[in-house]
């Protein structure tokens, strides 16, 4: 068995495990006024507070949810609920974020009149600073960046991005789902006024998440109730998740810097390896600005649900990316804006390494994917003689008819001239 | 064998793969996406496509034990069964979708990607039994006459049906369903699909018009000639056609019209009396012979998925299947498949040879 899926979700901590487990047998509601409610606050509380202190900000501004899709959609709805005027309606997002941020902000193009402003990546998958200082004006309700992306592992310079927003009075937020844990993640540093984290991508439980939320952001709340969470988030505190989640991210944080240089080292073991084997293989992202365990490759003339479903009869886990609800593999949004070819894009595979990762299970991958690729290659062909036909164009730069969306503006400044991506509004 | 089982989510398609299980084969479960809905924020996502069959045919693998993956053929059934089904009403044509998904979606897409990948067959859900004798691969009917698939399997080649697994082959459909449930499978009691699965509101004519547009044409009186009504294109026919057909005044000896004849060219569509519609002789174009036969034989030929049979002699002439029907058949549609059989009451009838019907006489 190698499991090189751990940016999907990482096995629990051992720390994580022993406090959820001993919280799971407490009974106390974290509202409850008396002796075991005060209990149960008091760990959360404690959970709050390790939290702030692992990631540079106050136990004020950590706000708890159900994990990164509420956090995100928390964020991008309500900053942009609260700051919302007739003359501030435009969000300016990234167009390789996660779904949770993707969809939302369509969401609320479409719903609660929202124009959008696309970032679209370099090449490397990069969100360059200029591109959001060239979109950047009054009209602008929140910027949403991710610290790093979770398919091919790009990180983003956020300090920047943020502090352009900030010298425009505009917040910033940015989904640290992937790089809390991998790369040094400090909320104050950053100047960002939200960010993003969840449990279960750094060794704690799923279903929990939080959102770091700046004191004086404004944000109208989702969920509407018992007024828990600043009035920003109602709802019951799930006590055990949460001092589960706040044991990983105390482990992982403590031991970003170690586990960071192991976990590369061994990635890089893996891409080295790979490509003895594969001489073809394409290593997509950034090679300086990544996360450690990420390694995304493509494989010509494969498809990458050949190669997933070979490799996991070889007892090798690894990601074609997302699927759509019945199981589909897409051809992921990242790599097509990043201009890679869709038919090359089809052929991709993200392995990711974490904390358990080992030289062995390395090797076990080293061992099969050359007659795998092989074998791949050739039913990739047969799948694939037809699809490159009509496929072309997968770079309409889409406005809406009734001109809610300015999806790249006429200056040319939304990465103008590439053939490969420029992301899209529903048409 | 290595065999990938595919799961469409319905009780056939399981049981089989329940069957290939039990006979110890390696099995692997695949339910093929067929539908793309593009045109999300998501690039190239889809909307979804087939969610609760995909879910039902993953409960399925997940009580047989075995892997299970949804592989995405949207690109390929788009282009080599929806659009050629459009393209076949636009040309007058009545084409049968189920059987050239077969042909060249199970058979050729999903049977390639899994040859290629290491497999030795693809198992479906499929009526229809299969045997190899003296070298000969023979497909014959069900033991199922309500249910037989055979018709739609008839045009596979030899190569197709060499890596083909039809485990149902030899039960009925209420056997099949008892086995599921004895085996724990959910879907035991799922209906029974009929519609054609990318028109699953059942509105063909309203579907075509969307692909097609409107392409107005006249409705004629096959004795007179005279103009009984107007259309909006004659892929809203089909030949044998009795309702729907939107003519005003009563034919003069008050039998009902039916649909005779499609001319795409001039949009004429012509009509008239049943008996009009009855044909003695068909020519069918691109045989596949099943069995090799020198001369006339002897048959059963078959028109259209259910029903539509008659004794008849077939002849293979100049590349051509002529089959002259003994008894009279209506609502033979260009475009269908006509498949000959050799009467077989034990084992089960016997496929002869498979075309697709190109004139009638």
């Amino acid at each position: 068995m190698a499991y090189f899926d751990h940016a999907a979700t990482t096995p629990m901590l051992p720390e994580a495990i022993e406090a959820m487990t001993r919280a799971l047998s407490t009974t106390g509601n974290a509202s409850s006024l008396h002796t075991s409610g005060r209990r149960a606050r008091r760990a959360v509380e404690e959970a709050r507070e390790d939290i702030a202190d692992a990631l540079g900000t106050r136990p004020s501004e950590v706000i708890f949810t159900s994990g990164g899709t509420e956090s995100d959609n928390l964020a991008v709805k309500g900053i942009y609920w609260a700051r919302r005027t007739s003359r501030r309606r435009r969000v300016v997002a990234s167009s390789v974020e996660h779904h949770a941020v993707l969809d939302a902000v369509q969401w609320l193009v479409e719903h609660e009149g929202a124009e959008v402003t696309w970032l679209e990546p370099d090449g490397l998958g990069r969100i360059r600073p200029e591109t959001l200082r060239d979109v950047l004006d009054d009209d602008v309700a929140l910027v949403t960046t991710m610290w790093a992306n979770n398919e091919v592992g790009t990180v983003n310079p956020v300090r920047e991005l943020a502090a352009l927003a900030a010298a425009r009075g505009v917040p910033f937020h940015t989904d640290a789902v992937q790089a809390v844990g991998a790369v040094p993640v400090d909320f104050t540093e950053s100047g960002a006024s939200a960010l993003t984290l969840t449990g279960h991508k750094v060794g704690g439980p799923y279903g929990v998440g939080v959102l770091l939320l700046g004191r004086d952001v404004a944000t109208t709340p989702l969920l509407h109730g018992g007024g828990q969470e600043r009035d920003v988030r109602s709802g019951t505190l799930d006590v055990p998740s949460i001092v589960g989640m706040a044991a990983a991210v105390r482990h992982a944080v403590e031991h970003q810097a170690s586990t960071a240089a192991s976990v590369a080292a061994l990635r890089d073991e893996l891409v080295s390896s790979v490509r003895r084997v594969v001489p073809d293989v394409a290593v997509n992202g950034d090679p300086v600005h990544r996360l450690p365990g990420n390694a995304h490759l493509t494989f010509p003339g494969c498809e990458g649900d050949s190669l997933l479903m070979l490799l996991d009869a070889k007892g090798i886990e690894c990601s074609t990316g997302s699927a759509c609800t019945a199981g589909v593999a897409q051809p992921s949004h990242v790599l097509l804006a990043m201009g890679v070819d869709p038919v090359l894009a089809r052929g991709s595979l993200r392995f990711s390494l974490g904390h358990t990762s080992t030289v062995a299970e390395v090797r076990e991958l080293v061992e099969v994917i050359g007659p795998v690729v092989e074998r791949a290659r050739s039913a990739g062909i047969a799948g694939l003689k037809r699809l490159a036909v009509g496929r072309a164009d997968n770079s309409t730069t889409a406005g809406r008819a009734d001109g809610s969306v300015t999806a790249g503006r006429a200056d040319g400044s939304v990465a103008a001239g590439r053939a490969g991506g420029q992301a899209t509004a529903e048409v | 064998m290595r065999v990938l089982a595919a799961m469409s989510g319905g009780v056939d398609s399981a049981v089989a793969a329940a069957r290939a299980v039990a006979a110890g084969h390696e099995v692997t479960g695949v339910h093929l996406a067929l539908s793309a809905k593009p045109g999300t924020l998501r690039t190239g996502a889809r909307g979804c496509c087939t969610i609760e069959d995909a879910r039902d045919a993953r409960r399925a693998a997940d009580v047989l034990g075995i892997p299970f993956y949804v592989w995405d053929f949207a690109e390929r059934f788009t282009e080599e069964v929806v659009d050629e089904f459009v393209a076949e009403y636009a040309a007058g044509r009545t084409p049968n979708p189920c059987l050239r998904c077969n042909e060249k979606i199970k058979f050729e897409a999903l049977l390639d990607k899994a040859i290629a990948l290491g497999f030795d067959a693809v198992c479906t859900g499929h009526y229809a039994r299969l045997a190899t004798v003296d070298g000969v691969i023979e497909l014959r009917r069900s033991a199922d006459d309500g249910k037989d698939q055979s018709y739609v399997l008839a045009s596979l080649t030899r190569e197709q049906l060499a890596h083909a697994m039809f485990p149902l082959g030899d039960s009925t459909k209420a056997q099949v369903r008892v086995e599921a449930a004895e085996r724990g499978l959910q879907v035991a009691e799922k209906p029974d699909s009929h519609d054609i699965c990318f028109i699953p509101d059942g509105d063909t004519r309203g579907f075509l018009t969307r692909k097609l547009g409107e392409q107005p044409g006249v409705l004629v009186d096959d004795q007179t000639g005279a103009v009984l009504g107007r259309h909006l294109g004659v892929h809203e026919f089909t030949v044998g056609q009795r309702k729907g057909l939107g003519i005003d005044a009563p034919a003069p000896d008050g039998r009902p019209r039916y649909v005779l004849s499609l001319e795409p060219v001039s949009g004429t569509v012509r009509v008239g009396a049943a008996e009009k519609l009855e044909v003695t002789e068909i020519v069918a174009r691109r045989p596949v012979t099943r069995i090799s036969f020198d001369g006339p034989v002897e048959c059963v030929a078959q028109v259209r998925a259910h029903g539509g049979l008659a004794p008849a002699v077939a002849e293979l002439v100049d590349g051509e299947l002529l089959v002259r029907l003994r008894e009279p058949l209506s609502g033979v549609a260009p475009g269908q498949a006509v498949a000959v059989y050799r009467e077989d009451a034990a084992a089960g009838d016997l496929v002869l040879a498979s075309a697709t019907i190109s004139s009638t006489r």
